[in-house]
């Protein structure tokens, strides 16, 4: 699906600097897996929860939106009711800008434009500086989703990457794809028309799916099927565009251009639409739309033939089924009965097309459904790297290497960035425009994630940071301070406390009793007595320096997260 | 408070441990310098250790004979009535009542006590002590290692990453129980596999899937697992050790004879893993140790008579397998209980106790002399120790595990006693795979013999160092008949080595040590 057209602004040596850079080639794991079986339709629809709403029921809330649970995110919706906690989710902050934090004149990068620590998302395109620059931007995503505050922020803006996708290492103009993170962050709450709208201008968009090679001379359907196909229309059962739709849409979209002239010069690099390349005759549609004909026309007013285009898309029932039905699958369970079909589907695509396509009412509804809490949805789904290897990061409440240290921030999230990739899931360049399987792909969905090997992967990152250190770079591991943890728990004191605790920040099920135990044994070296532990924590907490005490607690402790973090249950959430 | 500082290295790869049964990784094999360390290694002996968890009282379990009167005077609450003890006729000691099968080993000379082992300035704290005896560190040292695994990681270098391999398919070591003990933490990552419990072990041989809610959840669960198991890299290796063993002797249903059992399967089975633990817990007996009608009976008495039994049960099973001459058992416990008895009808913490070792090698007897208990002995008076407990892990390393030196795992010398016995020892001794290739004497120290067996087609005998690189060439050609070569070694460095004769379809390594002037 990507372009075989010239891409001239590609360095020469494109294919070494990949190499080079690009550390992990891209993993395509075996969706080979078994269907998990129908499940039996919940009763549950659209209707406010007003069940119970403890940790157990917060914590699920908080999974489905956060990479990972802080102890600090429960306590952020302590005292909230469910509405008022979904409130707080669907709140935005702010991000600072990307910078070069990747000069490393010792190994010879050093980025002649950009100095260290300024932005580069105004610079001119930097050859093989496109390399760092670009992992500098898919650390910084990384950076920001670990630096999460409460809010579904950082998720939704993996879930629209996901559902609209550019490849980054296809675009490799870092400042393009920067452009196109920062519009999606812009919309991420806001109004699906208007994300659309700015997507098909967007220039790493037309870059990556060929707009800006689609003129009347040589049209490219490429971005008019997949805006349809993809992006808005779907694939559904009543998804009845043709083929004839697919070429009325390309035509439409002929003339929309990045500025080639400005392509290389710093600053932000418009689209626009020039019209010598707009094919002006009339655009036939299917009975699917009306048999709608969006009318020619001649010089600048060709561009306002995408407004029209747009309005019939969003006019179709089937775009607002469409994005319900993807964030049902992301957020709630991947695969959709009829009853979720009509008690949920539905009346969320009413709500969107009610509020001309505003989202967040649509989020607000999902997120305070009693579908959603509903008890058989809590655990199902199994954790992508993203929210596995992140997840681990924050909710053992790992410091990272010293902020102010920018080379090194730039090799610890890369590190996480590769780690990701090694487990299927490289931020900013999903396997395909049709983004990453796990979110899509019937029937194995979340399955796909997990294969012997990435099972394994994920087990030596939990090893690793109980144990030795997540690897930063040669010299430099990081592992979980345990004790730091479990100090921020409730009962760090109660081995049974405890354990319930941590087992419930980390698991996406609720143990029980007899795994519980097991654990416990752990932790007690086998001895039978809680009070041991209690004690030897007493100990500590009295002698926090002593290394002895410090070394008796941790002795005890990694083992038994060890275990904890390699039971299946760490999978789900 | 000392803090090794090598413990602080990290590894630059991400290594795994094999662990939980659930998980490990796979990487490819073989590698050849590792295959050769690992047949260096490779004594085909085996050392199940038992971990009396909570501290065994050591003075009720061998009973001082010449002391029965102190005894009797500072324990009143927990002391045994003589009539009942079990005497010995060639040493002053008494076992308890519930020793009775292990009596019968000991005058086969298949049972050996060791009297009085213990550390200089003992530490209370069960967490603590047990990980001193773990790890082998002075008491007032932090080690976050084990004796055996450190053991193990210089055995078989190049663990996780080149493993398994095709010399070395199975675990290196294997411990029942929950989580993965100090004991096998290598310097880097764990050096066993952990076989949680002996459910786990049969719902992976009998391919049986733990239950799992009947809840979305639960089928994703139940996914997990399957993908965990089938990323288990040992798992088939002990399956297919496990399936060929048909028969097994009757064991008793406890908990530690349940061990056992899976543990004389898996070496019946043709496992080659060297090392094994198993646990048996409850020992931390402040109450009830005995009953105060019939302290013959109680919780220490049944704990004594579950661990006779299943070591009975082992021992009988071993001869069954035909296993019984390379396995050798041994216990440790964090530590012993105190002298004095307290009005619980219990003991409490306390410092030095015996250890046991079993097996058709071991050498017997008693080893060691009875304390001196003082009829006036105070509350918080202890046990004193006689032998340091890493001068019997010294023992076994170099009498029954061919290490060739044993202070890189100790972190000192320690003297040995003896526990094997003395035909078994100097096969040991001569050579780690025991046949075809002898080089002595070892330390080298000028003009060196190389004895090789006959072998049926033409080798090379090398010298290669620890890190695999080629030193010498020490001959080639045909050895069509037992062989003798000179090798003079003043040149070479002071170091650790190889001598490896190799062929098509030869290997034979023995390892030497030059040591410095």
């Amino acid at each position: 699906m990507n372009n075989s057209k010239d891409r001239n602004y590609l360095p020469k040596n494109y294919q070494e600097l990949l190499a080079k850079y690009r550390k992990v080639p891209p993993v395509l794991l075996d969706t080979n897996h078994p269907a998990s079986p129908r499940r039996s339709a919940l009763a549950t629809g659209l209707e406010v929860y007003t069940g119970e709403w403890g940790d157990v029921q917060k914590l699920h809330l908080l999974r489905r939106t956060l990479f990972g649970t802080r102890q600090s995110d429960l306590q952020a919706l302590s005292g909230l009711d469910v509405s008022q906690a979904v409130d707080l989710l669907l709140t935005k902050g702010d991000v600072t800008l990307p910078v070069n934090n990747y000069n490393d004149p010792e190994n010879g990068v050093v980025d002649p434009e950009i100095a260290f620590g300024e932005t580069w998302v105004n610079a001119a395109h930097g050859d093989e500086y496109e390399g760092p620059r670009t992992n500098s931007l898919k650390g910084w995503l990384i950076k920001n989703m670990l630096n999460q505050d409460t809010t579904l922020e950082e998720k939704m803006l993996l879930f629209w990457h996901n559902l609209l996708p550019i490849q980054t290492w296809g675009v490799f103009y870092a400042k393009l794809s920067y452009r196109y993170f920062e519009m999606l962050r812009r919309n991420l709450f806001g109004n699906f028309k208007t994300m659309i709208k700015e997507l098909t201008l967007d220039p790493a968009m037309l870059l990556y799916l060929n707009g800006t090679f689609n003129n009347k001379e040589a049209p490219d359907e490429n971005y008019g099927r997949e805006l349809q196909e993809l992006f808005c229309i779907g694939k559904g059962p009543n998804a009845n565009f043709t083929e004839e739709d697919v070429q009325s849409a390309a035509r439409v979209l002929t003339g929309w251009v990045v500025r080639w002239e400005e392509f290389e010069e710093s600053g932000i690099l418009p689209s626009y639409f020039y019209s010598p390349f707009h094919e002006t005759g009339n655009k036939q549609f299917s009975a699917f739309y009306g048999n709608r004909v969006i009318l020619g026309r001649t010089g600048e007013a060709g561009a306002e033939e995408l407004d029209e285009l747009l309005d019939m898309i969003f006019d179709n029932n089937e775009t607002a089924l469409y994005l319900c039905r993807r964030l049902y699958q992301f957020f709630v369970y991947p695969e959709i009965d009829d009853a979720a079909e009509s008690q949920v589907i539905a009346p969320l695509a009413d709500i969107l097309r009610t509020n001309d396509y505003e989202v967040k009412p649509v989020l607000e509804a999902l997120f305070k459904s009693a579908h959603f809490h509903d008890e058989a949805n809590r655990g199902a789904i199994i954790k992508s790297p993203s929210e596995y290897i992140l997840g681990l990061w924050r909710t053992l409440e790992v410091e990272g290497v010293n902020a102010e240290d920018l080379l090194l921030g730039y090799t610890q999230h890369n590190s996480f960035l590769w780690n990701m990739a090694n487990l299927g899931m490289e931020i900013g360049d999903p396997p395909s425009v049709s983004g990453w399987p796990a979110y899509y792909q019937m029937p194995s969905y979340d399955k796909y994630w997990l294969t012997t090997d990435t099972i394994a992967n994920r087990a030596i990152a939990s090893d690793s940071l109980v144990y030795w250190g997540f690897w930063i770079k040669e010299g430099i591991q990081i592992p979980a301070d345990l004790i730091k943890f479990i100090s921020g728990l409730n009962h760090p004191e109660d081995p049974n406390q405890m354990l319930r605790e941590s087992s419930r920040l980390l698991l996406g099920m609720e143990l029980e009793t007899e795994m519980l135990d097991n654990l416990k044994s752990i932790l007690l070296s086998g001895q039978q007595t809680d009070s041991y532990w209690s004690t030897a924590w007493g100990e500590l907490m009295e002698n926090p320096e002593d290394d002895e005490y410090r070394m008796v607690v941790e002795n005890r402790l990694k083992p038994t997260f060890q275990h904890l973090l390699q039971l299946g249950e760490a999978q789900l959430m | 408070m000392r803090r090794r500082s090598f413990l602080r290295h990290v590894s630059h790869s991400l290594a795994v441990p094999g662990v939980l049964g659930a998980m490990g990784f796979r990487m490819p094999g073989p590698n050849s310098l590792t295959s050769l360390l690992r047949m260096a290694a490779d004594t085909d002996r085996v050392l199940v250790m038992i971990f009396l968890e909570g501290g065994n009282d050591g003075l009720n379990t061998i009973i001082p004979m010449d002391q029965l009167s102190a005894l009797n005077k500072v324990r009143p609450h927990v002391i045994m009535p003589e009539n009942k003890l079990l005497t010995l006729s060639d040493a002053d000691v008494a076992f308890h009542p519930s020793f009775d099968g292990l009596k019968s080993l000991y005058e086969e000379n298949r049972f050996q006590v060791i009297q009085n082992v213990g550390y200089p300035q003992q530490n209370y704290s069960h967490f603590r002590s047990t990980d001193i005896w773990m790890s082998a560190s002075d008491s007032n040292e932090l080690v976050n290692s084990g004796w055996t695994g450190r053991f193990l990681s210089d055995s078989y270098p190049g663990y996780p990453e080149s493993f398994p391999n095709v010399d070395m398919t199975d675990p290196l070591s294997i411990e029942i129980g929950y989580g993965s003990s100090l004991l096998f933490q290598g310097p880097q990552s764990s050096m066993s596999m952990v076989i949680s419990d002996p459910d786990f072990f049969y719902d992976l041989i009998e391919n049986e899937e733990r239950e799992v809610p009947d809840t979305p959840a639960g089928e994703k669960l139940k996914y997990v697992r399957l993908i965990a198991k089938q990323s288990q890299q040992y798992g088939e290796v002990v399956k297919t050790a496990a399936s060929k063993v048909k028969n097994q002797a009757t064991y008793p249903q406890t908990y530690i004879a349940q061990q056992l059992k899976i543990v004389s399967r898996l070496i019946a089975g043709g496992l080659r893993t060297p090392l094994y633990m198993v646990r048996l817990g409850g020992f931390d007996t402040h109450d009830a140790q005995v009953e105060g009608s019939d302290h013959t009976k109680g919780e220490h008495a049944t704990l004594l008579k579950d661990l006779n039994d299943g070591i009975m049960a082992f021992m009988k099973d071993l001869e069954m397998q035909g296993t019984d001459d390379k396995v050798i058992g041994q216990t440790f416990s964090e530590f012993g209980r105190r002298i004095v008895s307290n009005a619980s009808l219990g003991t409490d913490h306390g410092a030095a106790a015996p250890m046991f070792f079993f097996g058709n090698a071991v050498m017997g007897g008693v080893t060691g002399t009875n304390p001196t208990i003082s009829s006036n002995s105070k509350y918080d008076d202890n046990l004193e120790w006689e032998f340091d407990f890493r001068q019997i892990y010294a023992s076994v390393l170099e009498q029954w595990l061919g290490a060739p030196s044993t202070q890189d795992f100790l972190f000192g010398d320690f003297e040995t006693v003896s526990i094997i016995g003395e035909r078994e020892k100097t096969l040991a001794a001569q050579s780690p795979e025991g046949r075809g290739l002898l080089v002595y004497p070892n330390p080298l120290n000028g003009r060196a013999t190389i004895q090789v067996d006959t072998v049926a087609e033409p080798v090379a005998i090398d010298l290669i160092d620890i890190s695999g690189k080629h030193i010498e060439s020490i001959y080639r050609g045909s050895i069509s008949k037992d062989q003798q070569i000179d090798w003079e070694t003043y040149q070479l460095r002071p170091g650790k080595y190889f001598v490896t004769v190799r062929g098509q379809h030869t290997r034979r390594v023995f390892p030497v040590v030059k040591v410095g002037y």
